[in-house]
Order: structure tokens, then sequence, then C-alpha cells
């Protein structure tokens, strides 16, 4: 079995549960954002059965030498709380607010070809590779600087 | 907007922790969908498969329930480009910055009860209550 079908199954997976669960609709995240008005809990539900499953999960997969397919497990290393952390959180909680959508959603409603959807998704690719660019000129920068 | 429902609220999010749980037993990853989609996107990452096959499965997602008689409702989108455009913007940059979205940090990251991943959620958390409490109910303005 390789890597692809790993992915492909988790990804529907994943997909299915977005849509079952409500959290495709923006309107049931925004209820849920608001809890001066008419508070919607489902997120919290969803947070929560997304828990009771992924913990165990990944405090066994710790205890495992490596992973079924790959050659080896990909945690996060870093640990510290820096000032990219804080700073990108705290935009994604703007355009989260602001729309609804974070990225897995705002994908899976791609098959609905609506224009804003789509526009959506664009966007946030827009970001990211904008994003990518701008710290690898950074980085460039500093290796001239460094190599002067 | 469909009522709350706690049954189907649950076991989606189970869906959710099963694929995330299966991602990492197979392939050894973190499903963080902003980096699976960021990664999609840089020509220069490595391993690009399964990240697109990642992505075409989450597509599928809604195509497959379809099928079986279960259609996703469509979304209700706001109505401002400047919002959609911008609320885009914002959400791929900030994901990127800071290395996660509401699954990589949301619940891989709180799963493994990483520092980051709980200062990052509760950001996210709190920017986006206040956000929403400007938008719909004008405090602060």
């Amino acid at each position: 079995m390789s890597m692809w079908i790993g992915g492909l199954v988790c990804g529907l997976i994943f997909g299915i549960g977005l849509v079952i669960s409500g959290m495709t609709q923006p309107t049931k995240v925004l209820g849920f954002l608001d809890v001066f008005g008419a508070w919607d809990p489902t997120l919290a539900f969803v947070m929560g059965g997304a828990l009771i499953v992924a913990a165990p999960g990944f405090y066994f997969a710790r205890r495992r030498g490596r992973p079924l397919v790959a050659a080896r497990f990909h945690w996060p290393t870093g640990a510290e709380i820096d000032r990219p952390l804080v700073v990108g959180s705290a935009l994604f909680g703007v355009g989260w607010g602001l729309v609804g959508l974070c990225p897995g959603p705002a994908i899976v409603n791609l098959p609905t070809m609506m224009p804003q959807i789509i526009v959506f998704v664009a966007a946030m690719g827009a970001g990211m590779v904008g994003l990518d660019l701008w710290r690898k000129r950074g980085k460039t920068g500093r290796v001239a600087a460094d190599a002067a | 907007m469909a009522p709350f429902d706690p049954i189907s609220a649950l076991l989606g999010g189970a869906l959710i922790g099963v694929a995330s749980a299966l991602l990492l037993f197979l392939n050894g990853r973190i499903a963080g969908i902003s980096g699976i989609f960021g990664d999609f996107l840089d020509a220069g990452a490595a391993e690009r498969g399964w990240r697109i096959a990642f992505l075409v499965g989450l597509i599928a997602a809604p195509l497959a329930l379809a099928a079986v008689g279960r259609p996703m409702p469509l979304p209700d989108m706001p109505t401002s480009w400047a919002v959609i455009i911008g609320g885009g913007l914002l959400v791929g940059v900030g994901t990127r910055l800071s290395g996660g979205c509401t699954s990589g940090h949301g619940i891989c990251g709180l799963a493994r009860l990483s520092p980051r991943s709980i200062a990052a959620t509760g950001i996210f958390m709190v920017v986006a209550i206040i956000v929403v409490a400007i938008v719909r109910h004008g405090l602060g303005a």
C-alpha cells in the first residue's frame, strides 16, 4: 500500500465527518463563535468527538516505532510559543470570524462550484503561496547578506 | 440553518478523529488541512502525492454522501466580495504563519497536548469570537 491510498481514505473520512457534523455550513460555525447571540454549541461537540478518538490514537501512535506505510513519524518539532504562532493565529481568527470558513470546510465545499467558495479558496491559496514567497525571499536576502 | 444536533456533531467529529489518527498510523503525518493544502501548492515540497490524494478525498466526500442520499446543504456565504477575498487571504496567511488551523492545531495539536497548539487554538478562537461580536452586535463600536 502506498502513501497516497492512506491520503485518499483519510481525506474522504475527514470530509464525510465535516459534512455530517454540519461544519461545512459557515453559519453553524459563526453560531458557535457568537457567544453573545443565539449560541450554537455544535462546534464544541465536533471537537469533543474528534478528540475522544484522536487523543488515544495519538497516544498509541507515539508508543509505536514507526507508521505502517511511511518510514517514520513526522511529529511537529517546534516548542516555542513565538511571534509567528501568535500573529498567525490572530490573523486566522479574524478571517475565520468574518466568513465562518476554515481550510477544511472551504475545500470540502468546492464541488458546489459556488463562485464565492472558489474565490475564497483561491484567496486562501494566494495568501499561503504569498507568505511562502515572502519567507523564501527573506531567507535568500539573509543568505546573500551573510555571504557578503 | 439546521438546528443543533449533538449526535451528528459527535459522530461527525469522531470520524474527523478517526481520519486524523489513521493518517498518523499509516503515513506518519499530522492531518492539518492548511499544511496539506499549502504544501500541495508549494512546487518545491516533498511528498506531494499523498497530499493531492487527501485533497481529492476531501472533495469526493460531499459527492459520496450525495450518492447515498445525504446531500450537503449549500453554504451560506457573505454577500460582500471584499469580505470573502479578505477573509480568504487572512485564513491563508494566518494558518501558514502559525503552522496550522482548526484541524492541525485545534484537533491534532490538542490531541497530543502541544503547548503551541493550545496557545494557537485559544488565540484564534478568542479573536474569532471578538470579530463575530463586533460584526453581529457592534460591541466596541
